[in-house]
């Protein structure tokens, strides 16, 4: 059973489980703009929940319960009642800052991203931010971004309730350590070893002796994925949802 | 009240050069056939600010030359990618990007609703974007100074808001649904200027389930019937986005003179939408 997975199991499902595992029993999971994989991730920890979960994903309009506006989820977030929220950045560095705006001196950036959306308010007040990147590279993880969107930590007078929780690439998964402010490699995608993620990696970071492979997911978690919540990612992410699970049925 | 109902061209006309024009994301109410207007009519400097983003309809404003300032969170075309003519114009150096984030412009334009100087924000400290920023400052907590610091953004006050909408009726009533990023909008600034995609004959307010989703007339300065007037992108409840024409326009807008091409056949020489 297991090998059969293995061998059916595209890399971005093992990304969408995986994430999927960070985001159980909490009780509510907020999506941000193009995000494909976490939205996925979320909807598929919803399905796992029996409802328990809230999920409110941008651009969807079965799962958003907001009504009022573009404002209210950043309201909720600084109240407390968003669980968990997924950041990217085009720079992310081994202090887990993150970088939405550009390569380069600011404002003569080389390179211009889209910008920072609500990164540099979101990484204060969510408790578990996952980082989420597929790109593994050491253009990608660097040593110090170029720019601070929003910054992995901050002094202890500042009242943040929220920060980084773990990274996820299409490599393999880091914790973060709050008081050390650096990552520690948890989890190899297989396919990939350690000598890759360092080699592929632009900054330093912690790892044990022995580090383990990316669970896989269950016969059961994939089969709901594959078919429930793959017609749910369809409403918000047709293309995607496409993509990787072929024909779909938006509900 | 007769020249409420008016045409999208005439909207674009009273939009000064040089306006602040505050604009919804291309997932709410985009007017595009009024961003059309406005760059057949040769707008120049306009300073947009996304509410908290800008997508299709800010990166062609900014390609057609349109934009001097662009305050936003983000530009962002979602599923299709980077925005390629913000993109271009980013590393020419041709307008100037005010960098924010999402809960600041929300927070200062509801310091504008409320007729007060700022508004108090969570976050940003640490973040790179205070420092590029002379409208946003720190502050300590007045009450309590346990509570750590905060920043203050001052007010965000639009010229004009436009928008695009479903409904409208003919007191200048808009419903928006939930959608209430519009109605932030129609507070914050001096004028709203609305296209909608019909003109309903009576009364939005005296409908009690529509009136909680309806920007009362109060805020609207002008309207305009246009149906399809979030083409090519698309109008919740109403209509998805034209997948084909993005794509297309994605693909032409990568060279200038893609772009040119694109703007000569879709906005000099408006086709009516599919």
């Amino acid at each position: 059973m297991n090998g059969e997975i293995a061998s059916s199991l595209a890399p971005e499902e093992l990304l969408i489980t995986t994430v999927a595992d960070m985001l159980s029993g909490l009780r509510h999971v907020a999506v941000g703009a193009q995000s494909p994989i976490p939205g996925s991730a979320a909807l598929l920890a919803r399905a796992r929940s029996d409802g328990a979960l809230r999920v409110s994903m941008l651009g969807s309009e079965t799962h958003s319960p907001f009504t009022d506006g573009g404002r209210e989820l950043f309201d909720c977030a600084a109240q407390g009642r968003i669980d968990a929220f997924f950041l990217s950045g085009g720079q992310i560095d081994g202090e887990a800052n993150i970088n939405l705006v550009g390569i380069g001196d600011y404002p003569e950036t080389k390179v211009r991203f889209p910008g920072s959306f609500g990164s540099a308010y979101l990484y204060f007040l969510v408790p578990r931010v996952i980082l989420f990147r597929e790109e593994h590279t050491a253009r990608v993880l660097v040593p110090k971004v170029d720019f601070v969107s929003a910054p992995g930590s901050s002094d202890t007078n500042m009242n943040r309730t929220g920060g980084p929780h773990a990274l996820v690439t299409g490599r393999g998964v880091f914790d973060f350590d709050a008081n050390k402010r650096r990552f520690r490699l948890s989890s190899v995608h297989p396919g990939h070893d350690t000598d890759e993620i360092r080699e592929h990696t632009g900054f330093d970071y912690d790892s044990g002796e022995q580090v383990p492979e990316t669970r896989l997911p269950d016969g059961p978690t994939l089969e709901l994925l594959r078919g429930q919540v793959a017609d749910e990612v369809a409403e918000t992410y047709p293309a995607f949802a496409t993509r990787l699970f072929g024909a779909v049925t938006a509900p | 009240m007769s020249e409420l109902v008016t045409s999208a061209e005439d909207l674009a006309e009273r939009i000064p050069d040089g306006a602040k024009v505050a604009l919804a994301p291309d997932y709410s109410g985009c007017s595009m056939v009024t961003a059309r207007a406005l760059i057949s009519r040769g707008a120049k400097n306009l300073h947009l600010i996304g509410v908290p983003s800008v997508g299709f309809q800010g990166d062609m404003l900014i390609g057609a030359g349109c934009v001097k300032t662009l305050e936003t969170a983000a530009v962002t075309l979602d599923e299709y990618g980077p925005a390629p003519r913000f993109m271009a114009a980013a590393k020419a150096g041709s307008i100037n990007v005010i960098d924010g984030t999402c809960p600041a412009i929300h927070s200062g334009l509801q310091a504008a609703e409320k007729g007060i100087p700022f508004m108090p924000v969570r976050g940003i400290i640490g973040s790179d974007l205070l420092e590029h920023r002379d409208d946003w400052i720190t502050s300590t907590d007045p009450f309590d100074e346990q509570d750590g610091p905060l920043v203050l953004v001052k007010a965000i006050r639009p010229d004009i808001a436009l928008i695009h909408a479903p409904l409208a009726d003919r007191n200048g009533n808009i419903w928006i649904g939930v959608r209430r990023e519009m109605m932030l909008m129609a507070h914050a600034a001096r004028e709203t200027f609305v296209t909608a995609e019909e003109i309903y004959d009576g009364d939005l307010l005296a409908d009690e389930a529509r009136a909680p989703g309806t920007i009362p007339g109060l805020y609207v300065s002008a309207l305009a019937e246009a149906a399809s007037g979030a083409w090519p992108v698309g109008l919740f409840g109403r209509y998805g986005p034209d997948d084909a024409h993005l794509r297309e326009y994605l693909e032409r807008a990568r060279t200038d003179e893609g772009f040119a091409s694109y703007l000569e056949e879709f906005v000099y020489t408006p086709r009516a939408a599919k």
